[in-house]
């Protein structure tokens, strides 16, 4: 039976803006279990994002529970929810979220100076084939350099899940294609709980399960029988 | 409204809290210059159109006794207009309440009519009447300090007689501005006064009836007053004269001098740290502003409008800040200038000061402070409104990081990369770095000046009432005694030990350099007071020659070895030629000493003495202050305890309050700086802050980026203060040392320490109320915008 590492229940964000109430999620139930590649999909202002932040504590639901395995993330502290982030959650962004200052080696050693139990910085970047590139500060990386040196900064501290909020948004395909085949070989041999965002509906083949999401709601969910490598998706 | 003048307020509403801090900085300027050059302004006028409203008198000099007829003879030099010879002399006063006895400096009236010069001003009553023997007027400080009014009486030792006198009038005088008594340092009005009495009254206790042993005189506007000082020591020589000297030498006068001089040190010294601060404070905050406006800007050019108008755009918002900055700066100064105007009645009698700033004072401030912002704003927009539309519009070039020493630097101190990133920064915005380093530094220079002032006066003290003067109180005679007084003086009650000093007037000319000083001889093996070397140690004179305090030696323009021209201004009035043997320390007064029995070997003397220190028998006081008085030999008598306390409660209340004044300000420069470069790093990395804690970085680990490099800079600027501090305040002493005070040049560790702890407390506290703005800092939003 699979294990699930993140669970919510019935959970619902509102966000007041002046006068009137955006209703960004209504009502979720989900659950992503151990090891497992799990794509979100749908359209802009369809709650994906809002959903991510959510289950990898940067933001609270204003109804409804999550559950970190049996703990409930919903009643900790600003401080629990960062402790939460630092031991057990990998974030990559679209815009890739570097600091400029430091090279990739040294963005990388940021987290792993602050984890329990690192990889190396060293070992995370070869994870993402970028051993060569280690002593480049961002600004002499491309794109898809930098977000892999994002990636290999999510892994270093081997976290139990990974959250993607449109990983390849930024990138061109090939590049997309590279950055997707790190993510699922990090999925593969350290069997971290991932969770993509996309709206672009060739990446949901690498899932195992592809989540569709419509006005703040799970409209259906659809699991892939069969899964493809990144390098057959294009787009 | 225009569009951009809409942008303009709402933009300057979005930076209220930076803007407010620059112009405090500029304020602090503004403020000192106004403070200083109004107060200055104000005593100067006020003693201008007193001195003229009064006819103060040109030339003054001390004789022995001359007849009166030698007056005409002096009328009749070139460019005198008019003469004034009156008896002047001190008593000894006998008032009620009040054991210790005090003194007075009795004035002679003509014997009918007013006095022709220095007149007296009267504030209450009348003056005495020549019929009536026993009237007198008394100065204000000394009433108003004894509670004594027209129609009270109190008792005077004249001729070794106690005699009544009864108050007519209350007065004040320009000669005694500021008011100090024979062998005091500080005003003391409770126990030296000045008594105004017919001449009538008062030639007889000196036996100078149809003579006079004071002179002043006035001059014509084009007269020659070194040429007239000349003829009148001609004149007077046979009489004792004992030099006639200028309105640069009448101590109240110089007084004035002296705190005119301070006050211009005062307006020149400090505010130009707060203009050029603040200055560079704008330039920090403008670039910033001019940096996100960027895309704005490239907006405004594409659609027509012209460099210069946008130039202007944001030179008006810095004009804003500079208006703002000035009318704060204004207004405290004006505020502080009455309160010190207040202080300064308290010391100096004017018969009214009023604080009134004059207004090219304030126009040339005003002009002064916005000029320096704009020239702080000028670099931050020349650079930006010149991009042309298109790359203005595109967003700017990301910041370029290079390997360098600091890599290895890190790598060897094994850095944490947070570590790193305030280290990469620093070294990347060198500029930003440098304005931070800059003001801070300037804020702790500001800090040591203030301090500064506290060590000087503490070494002065100790100079002063430890090392040199360990009397417990000093006797004045009434005129020169055989050394034999001493032995006297030693079986008065309770006097332990007493030393005899001997001090004449003379002239010490080098050159065109000359200065009216006392020389004085101690008796051998003196020990309660003492002559310091340089170094501090306690020396004797030598006898090779006379021994000169450093400053004097320093205005005279010898050094030891130097010949020098000695001019006896009291009997025998010779002229020796003597080399200079030592130089010394001395703060407080200019002094000369020989050795005494070279002095009186070349006088054709046998020893004599006119002052005497003694030490006493605290227990016995009493009796002794009942002795003194009824000893017609003694003309003054002061116990150093009060000398003391004196000095110390009339500087502590305007050092303190001076002091708390410029602490404020240095604070206001370090929060001023460290806020706002704290400000624009928080803004600048809001995105790269927001990631730390996306990554589990802890909120005091992401403050640490913050904060610490802040610090890091501010602990960087401290020794670099502390150098500019020492500058600073070696101008200060220069400007604040006058004829009567030589403020040595002396920061201690203490000051060091404290400028340090104070400038770290005030930017630890700026950064962690900017650190507070971290929490509101959105972290899922700064994650969503591009850089």
């Amino acid at each position: 039976m699979k294990t699930s590492i993140l669970r919510t229940e019935s959970i619902t964000k509102v966000y007041h803006t002046g006068a009137v109430d955006v209703h960004a999620l209504r009502g979720i139930d989900l659950s992503l279990f151990e090891g497992e590649v799990v794509v979100l999909l749908g359209a802009s202002g369809s709650g994906k994002s809002t959903l991510l932040n959510i289950l990898g504590g940067l933001d609270r639901p204003s109804e409804g529970r999550v559950f970190f395995r049996d703990e409930d993330l919903t009643r900790l502290s600003d401080s629990a929810l960062t402790e939460f982030r630092r031991d057990h959650v990998g974030f990559v962004f679209q815009f890739y979220n570097l600091v400029p200052s430091l090279t990739a080696r040294e963005n990388v050693a940021l987290v792993t100076e602050i984890a329990k139990i690192p990889m190396s910085p060293e070992e995370a970047l070869d994870r993402v084939g970028l051993a060569d590139r280690m002593s480049h500060f961002p600004a002499e990386l491309s794109g898809g350099e930098q977000q892999r040196v994002a990636i290999a900064r999510a892994i270093a501290k081997r976290p139990d899940i990974l959250l993607c909020d449109e990983p390849t948004g930024a990138l061109d395909s090939k590049t997309g294609t590279t950055v997707l085949e790190a993510l699922i070989e990090v999925n593969r041999s350290l069997g971290t709980a991932t969770a993509l965002i996309t709206h672009n509906a060739a990446i949901r083949r690498i899932a195992h399960r592809v989540i569709y999401m419509t006005d703040g709601r799970i409209s259906h969910i659809e699991e892939n029988a069969e899964r493809v490598a990144p390098s057959e998706v294009s787009w | 409204m225009r569009a951009l003048d809409l942008k303009l307020l709402r933009d300057m509403r979005h930076i209220w809290a930076q803007s407010l801090a620059i112009a405090l900085v500029l304020a602090c300027g503004i403020m000192v210059m106004t403070l200083a050059s109004g107060t200055q302004r104000s005593l100067t006028e006020t003693r201008a159109a007193y001195y003229e409203r009064h006819r103060f008198a040109d030339v003054f000099a001390s004789l022995t006794r001359a007849p009166k007829q030698v007056l005409d003879e002096i009328a009749r030099i070139d460019g005198v207009t008019r003469v004034e010879g009156r008896v002047v002399f001190t008593a000894l006063l006998d008032l009620e309440n009040m054991r210790e006895p005090a003194s007075a400096r009795v004035i002679s009236l003509p014997a009918s009519g007013g006095a022709i010069l220095n007149l007296p001003l009267i504030r209450h009553g009348r003056l005495p009447e020549a019929l009536h023997q026993n009237e007198v007027a008394i100065s204000e400080p000394f009433a108003d300090a004894n509670r004594l009014r027209p129609g009270d009486t109190f008792r005077a030792i004249l001729n070794g007689r106690k005699r009544e006198l009864v108050v007519t009038g209350i007065v004040l005088s320009p000669e005694y501005i500021y008011t100090i008594g024979a062998g005091a340092l500080m005003p003391d009005d409770r126990h030296f006064g000045l008594i105004w009495m017919r001449e009538t009254a008062s030639a007889p206790v000196k036996e100078l009836e149809g003579a006079f042993n004071d002179l002043t005189l006035s001059l014509s506007r084009d007269a020659n007053e070194a040429a007239v000082i000349d003829a009148v020591d001609r004149i007077l020589a046979p009489y004792g004269g004992t030099g006639a000297y200028g309105r640069d030498r009448q101590p109240s006068n110089v007084f004035i001098d002296g705190e005119l001089k301070q006050l211009g040190a005062l307006a020149t010294v400090q505010p130009p740290i707060f203009l050029v601060v603040s200055a560079f404070l704008v330039n920090m905050v403008l670039s910033r502003l001019v940096a996100l406006d960027r895309a704005q800007i490239g907006l405004f050019k594409a659609v027509g409008y012209t460099t210069r108008t946008i130039a202007l755009h944001y030179l008006k918002m810095t004009a804003g800040i500079g208006i703002l900055g000035v009318l704060i700066g204004w207004g405290f100064g004006w505020w502080l200038g009455h309160e010190m105007t207040e202080m300064y009645t308290d010391f100096f009698r004017f018969p009214w000061l009023l604080y009134r700033p004059g207004p090219w004072q304030l126009v040339i401030s005003g002009i002064l402070g916005i000029a320096a912002v704009i020239l702080g704003a000028l670099r931050a927009v020349r650079a930006s409104v010149r991009l042309a539309p298109a790359v203005a519009m595109s967003p700017p070039v990301p910041p370029v990081f290079q390997r360098g020493w600091a890599d290895s630097l890190g790598e060897m101190l094994s850095l944490r990369q947070t570590t790193m990133m305030i280290v990469r920064s620093i070294i990347r915005w060198p500029g930003r770095a440098a304005v931070t380093l800059f003001g801070v530094s300037g804020s702790v220079a500001v800090l040591v000046v203030s301090f500064f002032t506290f060590d000087a006066i503490d070494l002065i003290m100790a100079e002063l009432f430890e090392h040199t003067n360990r009397q417990d109180a000093t006797l004045t005679l009434s005129g020169n005694l055989n050394d034999r007084a001493v032995i006297d003086a030693g079986n008065l009650p309770g006097v332990l030990r007493a030393e005899g000093i001997y001090a004449i007037p003379i002239r010490l000319v080098n050159g065109t350099q000359t200065r009216l000083v006392t020389l004085q001889a101690r008796a051998p093996g003196a020990m309660l007071t003492q002559i310091l070397d340089t170094e501090g140690r306690a020396i004797t004179p030598s006898t090779a020659g006379v021994v000169l305090p450093e400053e004097l030696a320093r205005r005279l323009g010898v050094a030891p070895g130097d010949s020098l021209r000695i001019e006896l201004l009291s009997p025998p009035r010779e002229t020796w030629q003597v080399p200079v043997a030592s130089v010394i320390r001395q703060s407080l007064g200019q002094d000369a000493y020989f050795d005494r029995d070279t002095l009186f070997h070349r006088l054709r003397q046998t020893p004599q003495v006119n002052m005497i220190h003694l030490a006493i028998d605290p227990n016995r006081l009493t009796d002794l202050q009942a002795k003194v008085q009824e000893t017609p030999a003694i003309a003054g008598f002061t116990l150093w305890e009060d000398v003391r306390n004196e000095f110390v409660a009339t500087l502590s209340e305007s050092l303190i309050t001076m002091s708390v004044i410029f602490a404020t300000l240095g604070m206001l420069i370090t929060v001023g700086v460290v806020y706002n470069a704290a400000r624009i790093q928080l803004a600048e990395r809001a995105h790269e802050l927001a990631s730390l804690r996306v990554l589990g970085f802890r909120r005091s680990e992401v403050g640490y980026v913050l904060v610490v490099e802040q610090m890091l800079l501010t602990v960087f600027a401290i020794p670099v203060g502390w150098l500019a501090g020492y500058g600073f305040a070696l101008l200060m002493a220069q400007g604040f040392s006058t004829d009567v005070v030589t403020i040595p040049v002396v920061v201690t560790q203490r000051t060091f320490a404290l400028a340090a702890l104070i400038v770290l407390g005030s930017a630890l506290g700026a950064v962690l109320f900017v650190m507070r703005r971290l929490d509101r800092v959105d972290i899922v939003s700064a994650l969503k915008q591009k850089e």
